[in-house]
C-alpha cells in the first residue's frame, strides 16, 4: 500500500521564497560564551586587543557562530530551521550544518538574515515517515554577503 | 602571537589533521545550550529525552559542527581561515561521551591568488563509529609570502 504524500501543493509553494530579513547582533561576550563552550583556548576570541594585533577589527565569531536575533518581546523574531507550515509531525533532529563564509564576522557586526526554503523531501525511515528540509539563511553586512548557513531538519 | 605551524606547502593529499577530542557531559551541552540558544529538552533533560523515545540525552549536532571548525582552526591558526564547514548528522552521539573529531586533507589548490585545502572531516563515537561525515574548505599562507 502507497502512503498519500506528506508533501501538499501549498508546502511545495513555499520553496525558493525569501523572508523578510531579521537583525542578529554579534557581540564580544557572545563570541565569547560561544568559543567557552566548545573549549578553545586561543585568547583571539577572548581578548580584543589580540584580535587586534591579529588584523581582526574586533574578536571573530568562532566557525559555526553567525550572531543571535534581537530579541524584543514587543516584536519576536525567530531564526530557526522549522518550515513556515504546520505539518503532523512534533518531533525534530537537526540533520546538517553547512557554513559558507565570504568574509570574517566579528563582535559589533549587525547583519540582516533573510531565510528561504530551498528543498523538501519525504522519507521512510527507521522512525516512521520523515519530512526533510533544507533552509538557507543568507547574512549580509550592509549590501555585502558575508556568510550562507544551509541547515537540514528532520520532521518524524 | 602563536607562530603558524602549517603553511600551505607543508600539506599533501591524504595527510591527517591533528585530532581533537571533547568529552561531552551535560554541564558542556548546557553549556552549549546557551552559547548557541539551542534550547530543545533533548539535549539536557533526560527524563524529555526518553519521553520522546530516544534512550538518553544526545549532544547537539551542532556542536559537532563547531568542535569541527574548532579542529580546523587550531591546525591553520593563526593565519589561515575556515571558508566552509558542511555537515550531515547521521548518527547520534550521547551524552558523557567523548566526541572525536577527525580530518583527512582531499585537494590543494590555488585560485584567484588563495592557497586553498579541501578536507574530509567527521567526529566518530568512542567506539569508531562515523555520526557526522562531512568536507571543509580552509585557506593557509604560503611560506613565501
Amino acid at each position: 500500500m502507497t502512503q498519500p504524500s506528506i508533501i501538499t501543493d501549498e508546502m511545495r509553494a513555499y520553496i525558493g521564497r525569501e523572508s523578510e530579513p531579521i537583525v542578529v547582533e554579534v557581540d564580544k561576550t557572545s563570541c565569547r560564551m560561544f568559543a567557552r563552550a566548545v573549549g578553545y583556548t586561543d585568547p583571539l576570541f577572548y581578548d580584543e586587543e589580540e584580535a587586534k594585533r591579529r588584523g581582526y577589527r574586533s574578536i571573530p565569531a568562532p566557525p559555526g557562530f553567525l550572531g543571535h536575533p534581537v530579541y524584543n518581546p514587543a516584536r519576536p523574531q525567530r531564526l530557526d530551521y522549522l518550515p513556515p507550515f504546520q505539518t503532523p509531525f512534533t518531533r525534530i533532529l537537526n540533520g546538517g550544518t553547512d557554513i559558507e563564509y565570504y568574509e570574517d564576522i566579528c563582535a559589533g557586526d549587525v547583519l540582516t538574515v533573510t531565510r528561504k526554503l530551498v528543498d523538501m523531501q519525504e522519507r521512510q525511515g527507521r522512525l516512521g515517515p520523515m519530512l526533510i528540509t533544507v533552509t538557507e539563511f543568507t547574512y549580509k553586512r550592509g549590501d555585502q554577503v558575508v556568510a550562507r548557513f544551509r541547515g537540514t531538519l528532520i520532521q518524524y | 602571537m602563536a607562530d603558524q605551524k602549517v603553511y600551505f606547502e607543508d600539506v599533501q593529499e591524504g595527510q591527517e589533521v591533528p585530532s581533537l577530542t571533547m568529552y561531552c557531559d551535560s554541564q558542556r551541552l548546557v553549556m552549549w545550550a546557551a552559547a548557541s540558544g539551542d534550547f530543545y529538552q533533548i539535549h539536557y533533560d533526560k527524563d524529555f529525552a526518553q519521553s520522546t523515545g530516544l534512550p538518553d540525552r544526545i549532544v547537539h549536532g551542532a556542536l559537532k559542527h563547531a568542535l569541527l571548525g574548532r579542529m580546523l582552526h587550531e591546525w591553520i591558526a593563526p593565519l589561515g581561515r575556515v571558508k566552509r564547514l558542511a555537515v550531515q548528522y547521521r548518527g547520534m552521539d550521547m551524552v558523557n561521551q567523548n566526541v572525536v573529531c577527525k580530518g583527512v586533507v582531499t585537494k590543494k589548490y590555488q585560485k584567484d591568488g588563495e592557497n586553498i585545502v579541501e578536507l574530509e572531516v567527521w567526529t566518530e563515537t568512542p567506539e569508531g563509529q562515523r555520526t557526522t561525515p562531512g568536507s571543509a574548505v580552509v585557506t593557509l599562507p604560503s611560506r613565501g609570502s
